[in-house]
Formats: structure tokens, sequence, C-alpha cells
């Protein structure tokens, strides 16, 4: 008989509320495995009943990069730093893709599960995560096509100059994770209420990659709208283009200060994210 | 005993209708009252949950100073009827949402059965599922992993576990799903209405299963159903819930009989809309009811015993070979039985008609009542679906002893009369 029971001895307390900071993280390290699990499962239906399969997520950017050089390398004649063409594009296309699929997907990730979320219970974290995850595989192989092309135009001699800015390439891709993980969790955050957000995004993400520098470079705003280039350094993703371009290709406008500017404005945006998400996290179901 | 869930003041409050712009508005007043420290200023006008009555703010309380708790190795029922909030109390207890005052105190893993199947995925296989299915309900891969070949032999679909789940039958996609779930080793096992799905010999099953688990393995069990009798037989306890509260608890017959008494009863008077063209015809129901045996009113008949049903109705013109007659139709849209009154001449009042069952015992179910007001054959007031009655999945005390079971096998109970006769003859010839 244990008549004592205090009440600290509780394992689980379900109230009203929850502190602002408290990511429940050992309930998420419990729940690793469907992280996984989840990841795997967007993997493999992505490509269930495919014949080329994974040969698809080459696809995309292939056939971009294509239409990219023709209309604005070609058409457009925009210059690209001295640069191959179909390497700078790609360059920018899949550092913004990444960002961009993390965006609009965390951002409907829980209308789009809001079945399987109002049956059961797991951290809501793991959602948004496993879509960063999901997305990062989907970059990685892009990134292969990179380095395919990328040894392509070195073995032609082309002037392709990597430097030691290239060892940032870890910190690239954790910031570009995190921008798009904190966009999408505060879009997320007010669209399970309020959907009019959605719209925004669905035609305002196509048209924010004009605000930064995929399909031009950094020093030609500069050059042409000396006044106005601030504009396009406001975009955190600009900082995080042109470094990768600049580590990899030796040409692309990268500074320390911008780099410094990115990376708070990444911090500041995924705290608010957090913030936001701990606040809906608990009710979202009765809304969404 | 160890006390394993502690609910303390547990409440829930829902904004009916839907979120639009003016949800925007209220949304900025209640954030600014919560700024200066002032109580939220639509969360005031409460009111209890009964859905038959338009009430008059749109927060509506599901749920409402919820108070119990539940010790190791109960197995509690929780029973009431449609929109009592039971469905609600689950949804927190599993932190699928949260309440809006109160608490919840709860010790070891909890593990909710909501719904069979929830995260399935129709382009996976049968193996790639019990593991995705697993995760989700809080397992982790190891474990998962241990228990595989148990989980499949109990499934029983061995041979289709590396085909997509799209291609089962929905009986085998259930299989597979409850026995992911039955197999969680959790302290506490929360159940909700999932024996609805499946056949009969799997429905068995999981009982079964369930039973094992509270009995067997000490672990504690809520279990929300309709289904009166899998209640009954699984659980010792039972909490009844109506309109948002407990309104009582207790042991298992005693809450069952209670529920079936008194929960139910406010449902069962119906009032029957006044016709259209009153002015052309010579007369109206108005209002019909059920009664068991003793008259007292009610809508749920426990299987075996016989009930009456009551019809009010005025004349207001005086009529020659009038003719009130009641339809009983199964939920399956099967017409069991039609009976009509004697023909007579009544003069204008009020009047009421009386039809008393005492020959045919229906099986477990619910049957709706047709209503007819007639000269001979000709009908003018005809009213469809004008009540319902419910023969309850319990048993009346007194039910005929051979009746094995009051669901399943046909509409009627009542039993023939049946003699085996030991053929000595035979016998005889055999030796």
């Amino acid at each position: 008989m244990n008549t004592l029971t205090n009440d600290n001895d509780w394992d689980i307390e379900i109230t009203a509320k929850s502190s602002i900071f408290d990511l429940n993280l050992k309930d998420l390290w419990h729940y690793r495995d469907l992280l996984l699990l989840f990841v795997r499962r967007d993997f493999v239906s992505f490509y269930k009943q495919t014949i080329l399969g994974p040969i698809w997520f080459f696809v995309q950017p292939v056939i971009t990069i294509l239409f990219y050089t023709l209309v604005f390398g070609n058409l457009a004649g925009i210059p690209v730093d001295g640069l191959p063409k179909p390497l700078f594009y790609l360059a920018g296309t899949i550092v913004w893709n990444y960002f961009s699929e993390c965006l609009t997907k965390t951002s409907t990730v829980f209308r789009d599960s809001a079945g399987l979320l109002g049956k059961v219970y797991f951290p809501r974290l793991i959602m948004p995560l496993s879509v960063v995850l999901s997305n990062l595989i989907k970059f990685g192989v892009q990134f292969i096509l990179f380095l395919i092309l990328y040894v392509f135009y070195w073995s032609k001699g082309s002037d392709i100059n990597p430097n030691a800015i290239l060892m940032m390439l870890p910190l690239l891709i954790v910031m570009i994770a995190a921008l798009g993980l904190g966009f999408g969790m505060i879009i997320s955050a007010v669209t399970t209420k309020y959907r009019d957000l959605a719209f925004i995004v669905s035609f305002g993400v196509p048209l924010l990659m004009y605000t930064t520098t995929v399909i031009y470079p950094l020093s030609i705003v500069e050059i042409k709208y000396p006044a106005y280039s601030w504009l396009i350094k406001f975009n955190p993703v600009t900082a995080i283009i042109e470094t990768f371009r600049y580590g990899f290709l030796g040409r692309g406008a990268f500074s320390w200060q911008l780099m410094g500017y990115s990376l708070i404005t990444t911090l500041i945006i995924l705290l608010t994210g957090t913030i936001i998400f701990n606040r809906v996290e608990k009710n979202f179901v009765d809304t969404v | 005993m160890a006390k394993v869930i502690k609910v303390e003041n547990l409440s829930k409050a829902y904004q009916l209708g839907d979120f639009g712009t003016g949800t925007i508005s209220r949304d900025l007043e209640r954030y600014w009252a919560r700024i200066r420290g002032k109580e939220d200023p639509f969360l005031k006008i409460g009111e209890t949950n009964d859905r038959t009555t338009k009430g008059e703010s749109d927060i509506v309380w599901s749920l409402k100073n919820i108070n119990f708790e539940l010790e190791q190795g109960d197995a509690v029922g929780i029973i009431g009827r449609n929109g009592a909030g039971k469905s609600t109390l689950l949804k927190i207890l599993s932190r699928v949402t949260a309440p809006t005052t109160g608490s919840v105190k709860i010790k070891g893993r909890i593990a909710s059965l909501l719904e069979v199947g929830t995260g399935f995925h129709p382009e996976l296989s049968g193996r790639e599922n019990i593991f995705l299915n697993g995760a989700i309900l809080g397992m982790r891969k190891a474990e998962i992993k241990r228990k595989f070949d148990e989980i499949v032999a109990f499934s029983g679909v061995e041979r289709y576990i590396d085909t997509p789940v799209k291609r089962y039958s929905s009986g085998m996609y259930v299989r597979l799903a409850f026995a992911v779930a039955a197999h969680l080793e959790s302290e506490i096992l929360i159940v909700d209405e999932v024996l609805a799905v499946g056949d009969a010999e799997f429905q068995k099953k999981c009982l079964g299963k369930i039973d094992e688990v509270s009995k067997g393995e000490g672990r504690t069990v809520l279990f929300v159903s309709h289904n009166l009798n899998a209640v009954q037989k699984l659980c010792k306890n039972i909490i009844l819930m109506h309109n948002g509260a407990i309104n009582n608890m207790g042991g298992a017959d005693q809450m069952i009989n209670h529920y079936l008494q008194n929960v139910t009863l406010s449902k069962s008077v119906y009032d029957i809309p006044t016709p259209a063209n009153i002015a052309d015809i010579p007369g109206y129901a108005y209002k019909i009811y059920v009664e068991d045996a003793s008259g007292k009113v009610v809508n749920e008949i426990a299987a075996g015993a016989f009930w009456q049903i009551r019809v009010f109705f005025k004349v207001t013109k005086k009529i020659d070979d009038f003719v009130v007659g009641l339809g009983f139709t199964s939920a399956m849209e099967i017409t069991l039985r039609t009976s009509w009154s004697k023909a007579e001449n009544l003069d204008e009042g009020y009047y009421e008609a009386v039809f008393q069952e005492h020959q045919l015992l229906y099986a477990t179910g619910v049957y709706t009542i047709n209503l007819g007001l007639s000269i001979k054959e000709k009908t003018f007031h005809y009213v469809d679906n004008a009540a319902a009655i419910t023969i309850s999945g319990i048993t009346h005390e007194l039910i005929d002893q051979s009746i094995i079971t009051t669901s399943g096998t046909g509409l009627i109970l009542n039993p023939m009369s049946v003699k085996i006769i030991n053929d000595r003859k035979v016998f005889q010839e055999d030796v």
C-alpha cells in the first residue's frame, strides 16, 4: 500500500499552459525513431510505383537550370560573374529550393496531417523536423548533381577557384534548415486558425526567389542599383547563397558582416518560431 | 493500490461555429483582456453542453469540472449519450488536446487507441506500417522488432505482410492496426470505440485482448463504447457522463441500469411537428413515447422485456372509422411489423392510444417508428421517423434462457419450441 503518494511522483502532468521555452526535449528524444520513420516514409512514398525512382530528384533541378540558362542567361543576358551559367544557377537553385521547400511544407504540415494529430499524441515538433530532414535528403541528392557538374566544368578547365570558405558548408546547411523551419513554424502557428497566410505563402515564396541572388549575382545589383542593394542583402538567404558560391566557385559577394547579419537573423527567427509554436502546439487540434 | 490517474477540476471549452473575419476581433479582445490580467470575457458565459437546445453564446463547455482518480489495474468504462464529453475526456487524457482549465496527473506510460490504424500509410507495406504505427503510438524500434512476430501472428495477415496496405481488405487493415496497438507496453491503455469495426470473430479477439491486458497484466484500462454489453463484460467500474459532467460513478451493473433508466430519459418523449394542412384534416398526432411494461417512460428497453408505446392525438372534426397505426423499421430498413387499432368513431377532443408489445421480442438494435392516422385505409396524417426505440444489449433478468445472444442472429428473439427426443430405436439397432 502506498498511500503517501506525493505530487512529485507523477510522470505526466496535463494542464492548460506550459512555459514558453519548454520544448520537452526528453520526450522528443524518446520519439527519435518516429522522426526517422517519418523521413523514410516521405522518401519511400515519393518514388513508390515510379520507374525512375529517386532519379526524379534530379529531374526538377536539371530542367530548372536549363530554362534559367536559356531565359535569364541567354535571352535576357543577365551576367553571372563570368562563371559557367548552369553551375551558377544550380548553386543558387539547390540552396533556394531547400529553403523554400522547408518553408512551404512546414507551413502546412499541421493541416496536412490533422487527421493523425487529432488521434494520437507525439511531440508535435516531430512533424516540422521530419520535413526539414526529408528535404535535407533531397538537398543531398541535388548536391551530388552539383558536384557532378562541378567536376565536369573543372575538368574542362573553367575558371573555378574553390577556397577555405568551403569549410562553412555545414553551417550554411544548418542555417537554411533553421530559416525554413523558423519561418515555417511561425506561419503554421497562424494558419492553423486563420488560413489567409497560406495563400500568401503559396504565391509569395516563388516571388521571394527574385529578391535573392538565385538568378543574378549580388555584384550586378551593387553596380546597377547601389542604393537599393541593401534590399537584396536584407533577405537572409542572400548571404547563404553568396557564401556557398564564393566557397565553391571563387566568385560572389562574400563578407563576414553579411554572414553575421544572416546568422543573427536566422537565430532570431528560429527562436521566435519556437516560442510561437509552443504556444499553439497544445490546442491547435481544436482549430485546424 | 497506487493511484495512476488523478483528474482535478478538468474543463474544456470549445468555440462553436466557423472561424472567420468575426473571430479575429474577438481574439484581439480576449488577448487584450489577458494582458490586463482580466478573465477571458468569452469563457464566462458558460453553459452546459446540451446539443438539443440552442445556447446563447457560441462557447460551449464540452467538459465541466471533471474529478476522478483511478488506481492501478482498474478497468473503467465511460458511458453516456453522444456528445456527453466522453471522447473529449479521452482526447485530453491522451494529450491530443489540452484542457481549458484543471489538470490531469498520470503515473507511467499512457497509450491511447482513439482510432484503429492511425498514421498507416497506404503506399507502405504491412511490415513498414507496423514499425511506423508502433512508433507513432510511442514504441521504440527495438521494442517493435522484439514483438514483431507476435504482432503478425495476432493480426493473422502473415501472407500479405510485404504488400502495400492499400491492397488490403478493410478487415485485414483493422486486424493489423489493432494488433500493433494491442502489443503496446504501457501502464495505462485508453480505448475509444474501436470495436465498431471488424467482423464478430475479430471483435471477440479484441475484447479478449483488452480483458487480458486489464485482468491478467494488471494494467489500467479506460474504455469508451456504446456497446453496453462489451462495457459490462470488461469493466468493473463505470463513469457515467452527461452533458459534459460526471453524472455518476460506481459498479458496472448498477451504472448501466442507471444509464438506461435515467440518462436516456430526456430524449425519449418525441414531439411531433404540427402538420401544415391542419385545416384540411380531421385530426393530428402531437406526441409519442416509449414506456417499459410498468408504464415508465424510457427509450431503451432491455432485450427480452415487453414494452408499450403511447401516441397522443387531437381530433378536430368528428371522424368515422378512425384508425391509428404504427410501423417498426429496423436499422437495416427492414419493416418488422405494422399494427393498427380497430376502426372507431370519435368525437372532437384529445385522445391517447397505447400500443402494447407482448408477443414479439425484438433483437438488440434501434428501431424507428412510423406513425399514421387514417380513415379506413386513407391516411390523412403520416409521420415518418416519429420516434425510435432502442433494444439494449443488456438482457432482461427474466429472458428465456434458450436465447443465447440478442444480436446478429435475426430480428426476432422469440424462441420456437424445440424438443430433443432420445430415439431409442436407432440406439437399439446400433448395439
